[in-house]
């Protein structure tokens, strides 16, 4: 059973490639509107020192952005969770900053601090941002009442409730925002990239798709996921690491 | 023996009492006295854990005077164990560190919980064992059965040997046998220790089998409507609960429960 479960991403996966292939061999679906996934591996093959550069400043920017998505989201999100007035007052704020869309912020980045590196930490941080905060806000808010009366009745500080109870009960909500946010900055980064970047990924299928390069568009378009699904099980294996004790004894148990 | 915790005509409404609100606890009078056991039951909702929250000074009552060791109660009392139809474990801390977390936080022993730690450590192993949790410190609380987790939420509530224990239908969610097996426990505890119980539950058999004392509540507005001291000798044994006496006692409260839930 277990392997047919570690067996299921590879072949499902596999099966989409093959199925992708085959619609446009069998239609003769022309190359500039959607290519094969061998066109757009021979692609990568092709231009891979291009894109290897690209790729990895894409990745450095999004990690750089994502840090600061975690330092500052983690700080705010223990505050707005710790005290119930300030989740008040702040929450329609996030909610009123998280539906923008992102696409729409990066000229103002731009002018503020022009084209390149910076607008695009900044949208890989205000995309990943949210829900971490959300999250850890979440997790403490939630602390069960009975457990609240047991600790004050001890005559527990704040400051113990927080970081005795508070703090670990929150980390499983912060590590599963962390698998969500680190995919959401891959996001933002490509989006400022694609917009006003001058390297990067977006960059590079921006530059690619204005001379119909379109296979290596869509050879763009595989790094990235890749990317996201590598970061994605990275944090996966973190969270399991850290906080296996909310998965119940599970197989990380 | 003195009064240890008196409440004299205690009101409270939550969220404060209004003109259209019915009051959770009304014209509570009643007197504790100092390693006493006392049991409250009534229908649910009935306002019993209300009483609790009030003795513990988690809730301020409307009117009324409460009185625990001699002294009014204002704030929330900072030396009392307390425990919950959930178990409350946390569940990143072992059975140990669980049972440990009062001496950490509570404001009695924060001060000299590292100084202190081995001899806690001690206390802690020593009272797992008490209640037949030897062998299981190390686990985690999702290891261990409803029961047992019951079990490690009680030594908790008595790590830091308060005088008050509040017991909120602590037992409610077991099944029968481990329920029973568990009266036996608290009964021990409490013989060994002699420190003040407020059980609240809604099972007569187990108010019968632990209390000295048991108060039926109303229904809301919650009145202490009826007291019946229970003179069994102890330690009680569950073959004694079918004694003819025992049955009695139930049958008297079993018939107060029912007119309080007709009235």
């Amino acid at each position: 059973m277990i392997s047919k479960i570690k067996l299921a991403p590879w072949l499902a996966t596999i099966g989409l490639f093959v199925f992708w292939e085959l619609v446009c061999r069998l239609f003769s679906v022309p190359e500039f509107i959607l290519p094969a996934p061998s066109a757009a591996i021979a692609a990568m093959i092709e231009y891979w020192p291009a894109i290897w550069q690209n790729a990895f400043y894409t990745f450095w920017v999004t990690m750089v952005g994502f840090a600061l998505a975690v330092v500052f989201g983690l700080a705010l999100g223990l505050v707005t969770g710790a005290s119930a007035i300030v989740y008040s007052a702040i929450y329609p704020l996030l909610v009123g900053f998280n539906s923008i869309p992102k696409v729409a912020i990066v000229p103002v980045l731009v002018v503020w601090f022009g084209i390149g590196t910076i607008p695009a930490i900044l949208t890989a941080f205000t995309i990943s941002f949210f829900p971490i905060v959300v999250n850890v806000a979440t997790g403490l808010a939630t602390l069960e009442p009975e457990l609240k009366d047991v600790l004050r009745s001890l005559g527990a500080r704040k400051i113990d409730i927080l970081l005795k109870v508070g703090v670990p009960r929150s980390m499983p909500y912060f590590f599963a925002s962390l698998k969500v946010a680190v995919t959401l900055a891959f996001v933002g980064t490509v989006i400022s990239e694609t917009v006003a970047g001058n390297a990067g990924m977006g960059h590079l299928m921006l530059t690619a798709s204005s001379s119909f390069r379109v296979p290596l568009v869509f050879a763009g378009l595989l790094v990235i996921a890749a990317m996201g699904v590598g970061m994605y099980v990275v944090f996966v294996l973190v969270e399991r690491r850290f906080v296996g004790w909310a998965f119940r004894g599970g197989d990380s148990g | 023996m003195t009064a240890f915790v008196e409440l004299e005509q205690v009101t409270m409404t939550y969220g404060g009492p209004g003109p259209d609100t019915v009051p959770a606890v009304a014209d509570a009078s009643l007197t504790i006295k100092q390693g006493e056991f006392i049991a409250m039951v009534g229908p649910s909702g009935c306002g019993k854990s209300s009483l609790l929250k009030i003795v513990s000074g988690l809730m301020p009552a409307d009117k009324g005077i409460t009185r625990v060791g001699g002294e009014l109660v204002t704030r929330p009392l900072t030396m009392v164990g307390m425990a919950f139809q959930n178990a409350t474990l946390l569940p990143w801390r072992t059975t140990l560190e669980n049972v440990l977390l009062p001496l950490e936080v509570s404001r009695a022993h924060r001060g000299s919980f590292r100084r202190k730690k081995a001899e806690h450590l001690e206390t802690a192993r020593a009272l797992l064992k008490t209640v037949g949790l030897e062998g299981y410190e190390d686990h985690a609380p999702y290891e261990l059965s409803g029961g047992m987790q019951q079990r490690a939420s009680l030594c908790r509530s008595l790590i830091h040997a308060p005088d008050l224990l509040l017991l909120d239908e602590p037992f409610a969610a077991l099944d029968a046998f481990t329920r029973e097996e568990l009266w036996g426990v608290l009964q021990d505890l409490w013989m060994q220790r002699k420190f003040t119980v407020i059980l609240v539950t809604h099972d007569l058999r187990e108010a019968v089998y632990l209390a000295d004392r048991v108060y039926v509540v109303s229904k809301r507005p919650g009145r202490i409507v009826y007291e019946r001291p229970i003179p069994l000798a102890r330690p009680r044994t569950l073959e004694s609960t079918f004694d003819q006496d025992f049955v009695d006692l139930v049958h008297k409260l079993r018939d107060h429960i029912g007119e309080v839930r007709a009235s």
